[in-house]
């Protein structure tokens, strides 16, 4: 947190100053570590091991909040019997199927408190369910992206015992699932001392009770995983295990990475969601709009209102267009049926696939895992537009490229036309960014752009308004969507800018009255009220611009609730009525936050309550209630269909309801807790150009990890062409444990070849005590690479590219690649250059058995003829 | 803060003449027998100024690069920017920034900035100059193209109304609004391979 | 008060005032300044809370668009020192913050300390409401945690597995430390200047004035820091200015504004030391016995300095001279004997300045 995120750990110092304990768990001993109270060297990949000993720990010594648990998660709740552990299954739950590789989550359901037939309170769910479970379409990787955020439906109300005795609760589930993950374990899977793992545990548990809270923060360190989506589910299990979520001082924090990259998922171009984590609409299983919001029928909490987020979004982008006889123009959104996600349509470009690519402020030649991959997908294009700040990489392949000088490419071969388009800086330019704690905050324009450059709202607007222009007159259907989009906007001053805060405003959203809604409650879904993300309502709450709000901090208390603004409905801590114990009274004075006020008949505290503000502590929801109605005035998780905390998640998850260890796609050690090695859901792209390093081979004999450094910025093209950085962190480098150095003759300061089955790269070598080897059981020694990924050809600094040693394997949950945890070899010395380079890499993969890597011209399979040769006769 | 400004050196007397603004005579005859304040100071010394004090305008940003959201002053004079710091009424940041955010001036002004438009043409070795307005109509024209290319109406028996024809990867620095304006418009054109650094 | 003579105390060989060398109350009125001159001030670097991010490095070179380092911009000529995460090296004249990195390892306790109260030190913007406010006696977990120092706990235990060494118990530290000029009470570099080049400013800081410098090098020997230097493709010496420009605009110092953490902090220079003596008690109490004050002594060789530092261990360690003299200390016995060279350099000044006019 120190390296990456600096500013930001002036409240961590204060903390420690005040008394907290601070604990840094990362393979490397980091800028972080050395202000920490304890830093846990961790071997790389094991988290959930490491995690999941802390939760047995708790359950073990009884040192959960069971007051908590009992009445906030879903601890009481039965599992049904044809669950099967992976405890029983040798690291596979019930329900997989070997053949395709993915579950079937069925059997992972709750035992009903009625027989499902029974459950006629819920019968539009239960058909949902139904519907879904006959959907053999809809493939694995489409699993986890139908529901959106609400997550699944619940087909029925579980039985519960709040004893947490009987043998099927989720509580005595998960004590089962971790039985093994003893501090003896931590310390052969994890190489963690048992002394260490007992003093991480102690701290953790004690400052977890009604008086204290502990707080966990993550990074892509947890989720560039293959198991990443399961990382926060253990922490999770153990937060809620603990009592730390909803209270002030606890809580899993993401830190972010990129300055409105909250911002771009809340209101997302990504391919599975449209803005509020609604999700996109799938062609088998969303065929009309009532299919589309047929599971909120069934669904407690406030996406049970999901008919109304979708309506008024529609609203917003298609107006009058948009009305109950053509479903509120519903069939305009196209729909999904597949991984339409970055890495699969990177090799269906090299596959000739995709002809046109939009790079907005991204370099995916350096910043993402497998440059080489990526670079061929951008030579076989058609056109190719970036808009940045600098002639970055993924601009310059053609002519720059690594695979220009190893001779798999060259600029006459390459048919991709090429349009770089000057961007604007943050100051030229006006908007909001959304920073990690879901703060929106304003920037006012200080100057213009230079030149040509323009923002990218002006590059969107405008494109759209001549495209629009070119297809005014079309009948065909298809054209029909962008004649009839709402694209009005007013344009500012010379350059025609839109009006960001036009924009922002359509986000908000209007009432039947055409003034800004003040709050998502009050949208409706028979086409009254438009808001283009439901979330964001509120945002522009009494037409005011509420993220553009500067109240000094000085003058506002520790929530500071009139800086900028939070969504949702500014509440700056979600899910905070589970700092008040079920009858609504704080669980500690010290950790008072928010409390129902009898006298004055609502929730009330510093924060804006996450909850409805006047529902009492007492309420029951009635025998058929929906949506928010059917959350009980004890249920803090407003989100989730049943106001629980998920100890155990019966559905929603494509690998599994609890949290397991598996080793990563690529590691040197053998899993010492099951015979499965891997998750077994891994998704893959296979291809020539992305070949795996298999595990525990000899041939990559060293686990390799990939990090920023505080002087330099992602992919690097807003630092390492800023000479006050590079000459910080003036070239690429790697670090290694006096030991490896001694192992494999490596010297400080001298150059070091590192090999995968994708490439060889070198770095210079910085060898360091900050790393350290891992012994593991049986004496197994791991070494560990440190590996910061910011280099390559352009800018001031530069260096090999870390990320093209690095292949791509997907959690399939989230198609995020595991690039946290790869096996390389490294030996000293530059690396060859131009075809050597490709001869020496393969003679790799062949020892380890790798199937070939070699490629034809541009990464074509090696048998395409590239005709396009012939074509560039001019 | 004024009177700092307003009267840094003793009290020498205010008569314009050679004799009196040269050191030596002022360290001769005044409280700084040295010379090592008073008499020493220089016009330019005399003359300093602060750029924040001089700037035309302080304009409220948030650093452009991690996700913590440090609050910015952005300083200008003559439409340029002199100066960005943090913003010490920020309850986020306190008015600190880090050495990116330390660099932001850097990156707005920096002299690598590409500003025009660049061109290459299929198969060339290198770049060309592109008008701005003339770049729009081409990009506008492919995209029509590689949306008809990849158009699907059904896939597997469903429909779909969608294009496979073209792609986009957008970076996290990209404003709310942005990136509201770019999913709202792809999707009306039927574009689903809609990405963005958030996946990575 | 007027009398233009060279019989001007200054130059009767003694010092009586310690104008040279010892504890000297008010330096600005030393240097002529009227009663009404602002308070001296000064940095208080505080180490142990460093988290060597070298924010401090880049504010200053964005405030005072200082060159590059090495490289002036130059591909290629950069390139990773492979000390730590150290690529700039020491202060210069391009580079007047420098984050040093010092990696330790030892068999022993390495207490890192606990961190002061970052927000409670800052007086402009202070966070007054104390969020999460800890009463100590209601909290004995609290108590019960300070009381055991991290490192005590951790030394009866390897942490990490010792693969090649058999001594097994390495832990391993990683000191960082922001340098910076130190202002000195007797500035050796302003002392030696010919030209009047360098001068005290109101607020008892030492300037290089970059209209009067022609480059003559004194002042970098005559350093004992080696801070100032002189900037090759200028000529003239460069130094930090501690921000005089912003300082004449009431704001704080650009690496003060910027530091993350508050390792770097601003100010009266009697309000930080006062500040800089109660940390370190807190930091002694805690059994942090390797903190110490550098630069806060006032009857040091140089009579204690304007930027002054809380170290984790010996001066040494992190570059700085354990005993720094202002290489003026025997001037005043000397004054007699280089009578000729003092109106020489009285010579070299009116040259110096008539160039200047022209």
């Amino acid at each position: 947190m120190a390296e990456c995120h600096p500013v930001g750990f002036q409240w961590v110092t204060e903390a420690k100053a005040r008394g907290a304990k601070i604990i840094h768990i990362d393979p490397r001993f980091t800028r972080t570590s050395a202000i920490a109270d304890l830093h846990v060297p961790i071997r790389l990949g094991t988290d959930i091991a490491f995690l999941g000993a802390l939760i047995k720990y708790v359950l073990d010594n009884d040192l959960y909040f069971r007051e908590y648990v009992v009445a906030y998660t879903n601890a009481a709740s039965l599992v049904g019997e044809d669950f099967v552990d992976t405890e029983d299954l040798d690291g596979l739950f019930s329900g997989f199927d070997p053949e395709n590789g993915q579950y079937d989550e069925t059997s992972w359901a709750y035992e009903p408190a009625e027989a499902p037939h029974a459950s006629s309170d819920d019968p539009a769910g239960a058909a949902e369910q139904e519907a879904a479970n006959q959907q053999d379409s809809v493939e694995a990787s489409d699993q986890a992206q139908t529901h959106g955020s609400g997550g699944p439906t619940i087909p029925a109300k579980p039985k519960r015992d709040e004893t947490l005795e009987h043998p099927r609760t989720v509580f005595q589930v998960l004590k089962r699932h971790f039985a093994r993950y003893t501090p003896e374990m931590v310390s052969d899977v994890c190489g963690i001392e048992p002394e260490v793992f007992e003093q991480v545990a102690k701290w953790v548990t004690s400052n977890s009770n009604r008086d204290r809270t502990t707080a966990w923060v993550y990074s892509v360190g947890w989720t560039q995983h293959s198991v990443g989506a399961q990382y926060i589910r253990t922490a999770s299990i153990l937060q809620l295990l603990l009592g730390n979520i909803g209270r002030p001082g606890g809580g899993i924090m993401a830190l972010r990475g990129h300055a409105s990259i909250q911002g771009s998922t809340d209101v997302p171009t990504l391919y599975n969601l449209l803005p509020g984590y609604l999700p996109m609409p799938h062609a088998s299983l969303h065929e009309t709009l009532s299919d589309y919001v047929a599971d909120a029928a069934g669904k407690g909490g406030f996406w049970g209102n999901k008919p109304a987020y979708i309506t008024s979004m529609l609203k917003s982008w298609w107006g009058d267009e948009a009305t109950a006889e053509n479903d509120f123009a519903f069939d305009y959104i196209p729909k999904i049926n597949g991984d339409h996600s970055s890495y699969r349509t990177i090799a269906d470009m090299i596959a000739g696939k995709v002809h046109g690519y939009f790079l907005v402020g991204e370099n995916p030649s350096v910043g993402h895992p497998n440059g080489k991959m990526n670079r061929f997908g951008l030579a076989n294009l058609d056109w190719l537009v970036v808009r940045d700040l600098q002639m970055i990489e993924s601009a310059t392949f053609w002519k720059e490229g690594p695979e220009i000088e190893s001779g798999e490419m060259a600029p006459e071969t390459i048919g991709t036309e090429v349009f770089f388009m000057p961007a604007a800086t943050h100051v030229e330019k006006e908007g909001t960014f959304t920073q990690t704690q879901r703060l929106l905050q304003w920037r006012e324009k200080a100057v213009e752009p230079p030149m040509d450059a323009r923002s990218d709202l002006w590059f969107y607007y405008h494109l759209g308004r001549i495209l629009r222009e070119r297809l005014a007159s079309s009948t065909d259907p298809k054209d029909r969507p962008l004649q009839t989009l709402t694209w009005d906007y007013p344009l500012i001053g010379e350059t025609a800018d839109p009006d960001a805060a036009a924009v922002l405003r359509e986000i908000n959203g209007t009432g039947p009255d055409g003034r800004a809604l003040s709050t998502y409650i009050d949208m409706k879904d028979d086409g009254s009220t438009t808001g283009g993300c439901w979330i964001y309502t509120g945002v522009y709450a009494d037409e005011v611009n509420q993220a553009a709000r500067r109240k000094p901090a000085r003058e506002m208390g520790p929530v500071a609730g009139e800086w900028g603004w939070a969504w949702p409905l500014n509440r700056r801590m979600l899910y905070n009525r589970a700092s008040a114990d079920p009858d609504g009274k704080p669980w500690s004075e010290r950790k008072a936050y928010v409390s129902w006020d009898e006298a004055a008949g609502r929730w009330v505290g510093e924060d804006v309550p996450d909850f409805e503000a006047t529902k009492r502590p007492d309420y029951v929801p009635p025998e058929g209630a929906r949506a928010q109605a059917a959350i009980g005035g004890a249920d803090p998780f407003v989100m989730q269909g049943d106001g629980k905390g998920w100890l155990y998640a019966p559905a929603g998850l494509v690998d599994g309801p609890m949290p397991t260890h598996y080793e990563p796609s690529e590691s040197v050690a053998e899993n010492h807790l099951y015979a499965q090695q891997s998750s077994p859901t891994i998704e893959r792209i296979a291809g020539p150009w992305n070949r795996e390093n298999p595990s525990r081979s000899e041939v990559y004999p060293f686990q390799v990890t990939t990090y920023r450094l505080t002087e330099h910025h992602t992919a690097g093209a807003m630092s390492r062409t800023l000479p006050y950085l590079s000459e910080l962190q003036p070239e690429f480098f790697v670090e290694v444990s006096p030991e490896l150095a001694e192992l494999r003759g490596l010297t400080n300061g001298e150059f070091a070849t590192l090999i995968s089955a994708r490439t060889a790269i070198e770095a210079k070598v910085l060898v360091t005590e900050r790393m350290r080897p891992i012994k593991l059981k049986g004496g197994q020694v791991v070494h560990q690479i440190g590996m910061p990924y910011h280099w390559s050809y352009a800018g001031l600094s530069t260096g090999d590219n870390a990320n093209d040693l690095l292949g791509i394997v997907l959690d399939a949950n989230t198609h995020i690649q595991e690039d946290k945890v790869s096996t390389a070899d490294i030996v000293p010395g530059r690396r060859p250059r131009g075809p050597e380079l490709l001869d020496y890499v393969e003679a790799y993969r062949m020892r380890a058995g790798v199937q070939s890597g070699r490629v034809g011209l541009n990464g074509r399979a090696p048998d395409e003829d590239p005709s396009a040769m012939e074509a560039s006769g001019a | 803060m004024d009177e700092r400004r307003a009267s840094p050196g003793g009290k020498l007397p205010d008569v314009k003449t050679w004799l009196d603004a040269w050191p030596v005579f002022r360290q001769l005859t005044g409280n700084d027998p040295l010379g090592r304040g008073v008499a020493a100071r220089s016009k330019a010394t005399e003359q300093v100024v602060s750029r924040t004090a001089t700037a035309d305008r302080v304009v409220k940003s948030v650093c452009p690069y991690c996700a913590v959201g440090c609050a910015q002053r952005v300083f200008v004079k003559d439409e340029q920017v002199v100066q960005i710091e943090g913003d010490p009424d920020s309850p986020i940041s306190r008015g600190r920034l880090c050495p990116k955010g330390s660099a932001t001036k850097g990156l707005v002004n920096s002299p690598s900035r590409v500003t025009t438009v660049k061109y290459r043409r299929p198969y060339a070795t290198d770049w060309e100059d592109l008008d701005l307005d003339t770049a729009m109509e081409m990009i506008a024209d492919r995209v029509l193209e590689a949306r008809e290319k990849g158009w699907q109406t059904m896939d597997a028996g469903k429909r779909v109304n969608r294009t496979m024809g073209f792609a986009s990867l957008g970076g996290a620095t990209l404003d709310n609004e942005e990136n509201y304006l770019m999913k709202k418009l792809y999707s009306a054109l039927g574009a689903v391979q809609i990405e963005n650094q958030a996946r990575i | 008060m007027t009398t233009v003579s060279s019989a001007s105390p200054s130059l009767e060989g003694a010092d009586s005032r310690n104008r040279l060398f010892g504890p000297l109350p008010d330096v600005s009125a030393d240097a002529g300044y009227e009663e009404d001159h602002p308070s001296r001030v000064g940095f208080f670097t505080d180490t142990s809370v460093c988290i060597g991010c070298k924010a401090c490095e880049v504010a200053c070179k964005e405030w005072n668009t200082l060159p590059m380092d090495d490289a002036n911009g130059v591909l290629g000529q950069m390139g990773m020192s492979g000390m730590s995460y150290d690529n700039t090296g020491q202060l210069g004249a391009n580079s007047w913050r420098h984050v040093s990195f010092i990696e330790q390892s030892r068999s022993v306790d390495l207490p890192m300390p606990t961190i002061g109260m970052p927000g409670a030190d800052r007086h402009d913007h202070g966070h007054d409401h104390g969020a999460n406010a800890i009463s100590p006696q209601a909290d004995s977990v609290l108590a019960a945690q300070t009381s055991v120092l991290n490192a005590e706990a951790l030394s009866e235990f390897d942490p990490q597995t010792s693969v090649t060494g058999g001594d097994g118990g390495t832990q391993i530290r990683w000191l960082m430390s922001s340098d910076v000029c130190k202002h000195c009470t007797h500035a050796g570099c302003l002392d030696v200047c010919p030209t009047g080049a360098l001068f005290r400013t109101e607020f008892g800081t030492v300037v290089v004035q970059g209209d009067i410098c022609n480059g003559c090098g004194y002042c970098v020997s005559a350093c004992p820091y080696g801070v100032i230097d002189v900037r090759k493709d200028d000529g003239r010496a460069f130094k930090c200015t501690m921000c005089y420009d912003r300082l004449t605009d009431g704001l704080q110092p650009a690496c003060a504004t910027a530091c993350p953490t508050q390792s770097i902090q601003f100010g009266d220079l009697d309000e930080l030391q006062a500040r800089a003596d109660a940390r370190l008690a807190t930091l002694k109490s805690q059994g942090v016995e390797t903190a110490r004050l550098y630069g806060r002594d006032e009857s040091d060789g140089v009579g204690g300095v304007g930027a002054f530092f809380l170290l984790l261990d010996e001066p040494e360690v992190y570059g700085l001279p354990p005993d720094p003299i202002v290489t003026t200390r025997d001037l005043p016995a000397m004054w007699k004997a280089a009578a000729t060279g003092a109106a020489m350099i009285v010579g070299v000044v009116a040259s110096s300045f008539l160039g200047r006019r022209r």
